[in-house]
């Protein structure tokens, strides 16, 4: 046990230590490479928490698409951040330190961790252990929980990511039509 | 046993993260970000080692895969200043 928490509090200080670079960093692909350095340290610490599949997410999406995808947009707009006026504004300070304090507040309220007679075991949980099987005929658990218990959700999100794909694919693919009809025209 | 490699790993990787948040030239940065990459896929064996389970290699094995895409991407960009172009003669490159 000891162990988890040495290895929590130096992941821990490192996504703190990251977040404050990052804030600094003018030079924006030093800031992208540095966001997968973020990313693989958060998704480490899903695997701490033995939340495999949140961890492959955010790998896969953080550390892989999202880096591939600001590439893409530093290859169009440049590398270096533009420079604004650094003054202190007191507005903003008073908004952070309030809700920073509300969430500090709102964790003395939270369940203890990983104990299994919190709300999230004791709900709908035991019905989809007991049930799933019987009611969905879908071996595994989760499967049955997001594609049938849930599914409407899951349709939900799938139009959700379909939608995305479809705003990605216009604004990608015109770039590249438009080159060609140059060319085409250049070639005739 | 696993204690000591732990720390090893972790050692390593707040070294990396210095590496990367200093590094004058690029390639600090790179090679500091991809010793990070290798490192999480290390950690991850040790947790899998620590939980005694087997399927968490798996997802250290989709780790390194990763790790490699984005460094492939990274370079890439860095060499051409993008990420490939529509192709001159209608071929990808």
């Amino acid at each position: 046990m000891m162990l988890a928490h040495l290895i929590d509090i130096f992941l821990l200080v490192f996504l703190a230590v990251i977040s404050v670079a990052l804030l600094r960093i003018k030079d924006l692909l030093t800031a992208v490479m540095i966001f997968g350095i973020y990313s693989l340290t958060s998704a480490s610490l899903f695997m701490v928490l033995a939340a495999a599949d949140v961890a492959f997410t955010e790998a896969a999406v953080g550390a892989g698409i999202s880096i591939i995808l600001m590439l893409a947009t530093l290859a169009i707009t440049g590398r270096e951040e533009k420079i604004v006026e650094r003054k202190f504004k007191l507005l903003p300070l008073i908004i952070v330190s309030i809700t920073g304090a509300t969430l500090l507040y709102g964790i003395r309220d939270l369940p203890p961790f990983g104990v299994a007679s919190n709300p999230a075991q004791v709900h709908v949980a035991p019905r989809y252990i007991e049930q799933s099987a019987v009611e969905t005929d879908i071996p595994n658990i989760v499967t049955s929980v997001l594609a049938s218990y849930r599914g409407f959700d899951t349709l939900g999100e799938v139009v959700v990511i379909f939608t995305a794909g479809i705003g990605v694919a216009l604004l990608i693919g015109r770039r590249r039509r438009l080159l060609t009809a140059k060319e085409a025209s250049r070639h005739e | 046993m696993i204690a000591a490699a732990a720390l090893a790993i972790l050692v390593a990787m707040s070294l990396a993260i210095v590496r990367a948040l200093l590094g004058p030239t690029i390639y600090d940065r790179i090679l500091a970000i991809n010793l990070f990459g290798t490192k999480t896929v290390m950690l991850i064996t040790l947790i899998a080692a620590m939980a005694g389970r087997a399927d968490y290699l798996d997802i250290a094995l989709v780790y390194a895969m990763i790790n490699f895409i984005g460094m492939i991407a990274v370079l890439k960009f860095f060499e051409y200043g993008s990420l490939g172009h529509a192709g001159s003669d209608g071929q990808e490159d």
